[in-house]
């Protein structure tokens, strides 16, 4: 049977050394490489014609960018009065917009090459989705304390609870913020290699079924059914993950905007 | 020297790959992958964010304009049809009422005066039917006289024949 953890496995292309950091260009950094070249080649290309009815390829340059535009203002977007109306250009929280679309069109990139039997998904590995978590919270943390000061802390202390369970709730609460980044990151990355490690899996029993011959081999449509589930299913869990992660990322930003709330 | 060390380094961190069975969670594979992560995602980010999104939003911008533009032309298109649409309708109304004035005059003139001749000519035939009536009644009366003369000269025929008496038809005048 193929080994299933082999696929994650890192191949060292370019050994390089940054300040005496191992920084060996690795197959998981020429696909992150790959992700950023395909993704912003095909948003200014496609937007080269900048024609009011626009192509095929623009339309779904516009799509994302609507879409994500979307997502912000509907996270983001309450507290102002002037939610519902007007879209929003010169609202404070439209400059977290190119934040939030370069992570999910970075991870749903990673995801969908991750779909291409034979490459590598670096959102696979910890490393890359704890990266971007840590990004995530740092960034909510500079700006929480930029914006609000000390008031940033208001987060911890919910309104309308009672004193005498004050300190337990605020205790909670600062674990629960805490251990964001854990999540966050933990959620993607999982996510990403249980799917491809289930797959892999089925696929094994495919050629094993057939390798045995005879009745075996008629056996095996049972995992390649499971198999071509697993695959659809994987697809809308690569969408669905890059969504989530921006998603909480909109809403971590919007703590750090309103922490009041 | 140095590319010994390197490979020996990449050797172990593989070796050490392999004991830990699991490539994901190996932090060998860390640094490099954080490394790079940081360079692929501050391009794509300068990229996106100075490049591409502002273009992509200045399109979207300048065509929600476009058609805000056409749509504000089509309203006041639209209210200047209404207006236009309103005067006609006006004049229409003005028209029809004028219209209908006229026609009542007319018709109220040629009613009295239908009503005019019709009083004359009902006058002029009840002159006529008196006349006749008149005429009817001196026939009627004549043709009575006439009645009794023949009755008269038929009862003295006719007694004359029955019974062989000879009376006169004033004689049978007398007693009808």
């Amino acid at each position: 049977m193929p080994d299933p953890i082999h696929q994650f496995e890192i191949k060292r292309l370019i050994p390089l050394d940054l300040f005496g950091l191992d920084a060996t260009f690795t197959n998981s950094a020429l696909f992150m490489l790959l992700a950023a070249v395909l993704v912003s080649g095909f948003l200014i290309l496609s937007m080269q014609g900048r024609s009011l009815v626009p192509t095929r390829l623009q339309s779904l340059a516009e799509m994302l960018y609507e879409f994500v535009a979307n997502m912000v203002r509907d996270t983001m977007g309450h507290g102002h009065d002037d939610h519902g109306h007007g879209h929003g250009h010169d609202q404070g929280y439209m400059k977290f917009f190119p934040l939030v679309f370069t992570i999910f069109i970075f991870i749903l990139t990673l995801n969908m090459l991750g779909m291409i039997p034979g490459f590598f998904t670096s959102t696979s590995h910890l490393a890359v989705t704890a990266g971007l978590a840590l990004l995530v919270f740092v960034t909510v943390l500079i700006v929480g304390f930029a914006k609000n000061g000390f008031g940033f802390l208001k987060l911890f202390v919910p309104s309308g609870v009672p004193i005498y369970v004050l300190p337990l709730v605020v205790a909670i609460e600062i674990i629960s913020f805490l251990s964001r980044p854990i999540s966050h990151s933990v959620r993607l990355f999982a996510n990403m290699l249980a799917g491809h490690i289930t797959l892999k899996v089925f696929a094994g029993f495919i050629i094993m079924l057939l390798g045995a011959g005879g009745a075996y081999g008629i056996l095996s449509i049972l995992p390649l059914t499971m198999a071509t589930a697993l695959t659809a299913l994987e697809f809308l869990v690569a969408f669905l993950q890059a969504y989530v992660f921006a998603m909480l990322t909109c809403m971590y930003l919007n703590d750090a905007l309103h922490p009041g709330h | 020297m140095a590319e010994t060390h390197h490979n020996t380094e990449t050797g172990v961190a593989h070796e050490a790959g392999h004991k830990a069975g699991f490539p994901p969670l190996d932090p060998a594979n860390f640094a490099p992958q954080i490394i790079w992560l940081a360079i692929t995602f501050a391009l794509l980010y300068g990229l996106l964010s100075k490049i591409a999104l502002p273009r992509i939003g200045e399109v979207i911008e300048e065509r929600r304009d476009r058609i805000q533009r056409d749509i504000d032309a089509a309203e006041a298109l639209k209210a200047e049809t209404e207006k236009a649409l309103r005067g006609y309708e006006q004049s229409l109304a003005d028209a029809r009422s004028k219209a209908g004035g006229i026609a009542r005059e007319t018709r109220d003139k040629l009613a009295t005066e239908t009503d005019k001749k019709r009083h004359a000519s009902e006058a002029e035939v009840a002159a006529k039917i008196a006349d006749a009536e008149g005429r009817i009644a001196a026939m009627k009366a004549n043709a009575l006289q006439n009645v009794g003369d023949i009755a008269a000269e038929t009862a003295s025929a006719i007694v004359g024949k029955l019974i062989g008496v000879d009376v006169s038809a004033a004689e049978a005048k007398k007693h009808l």
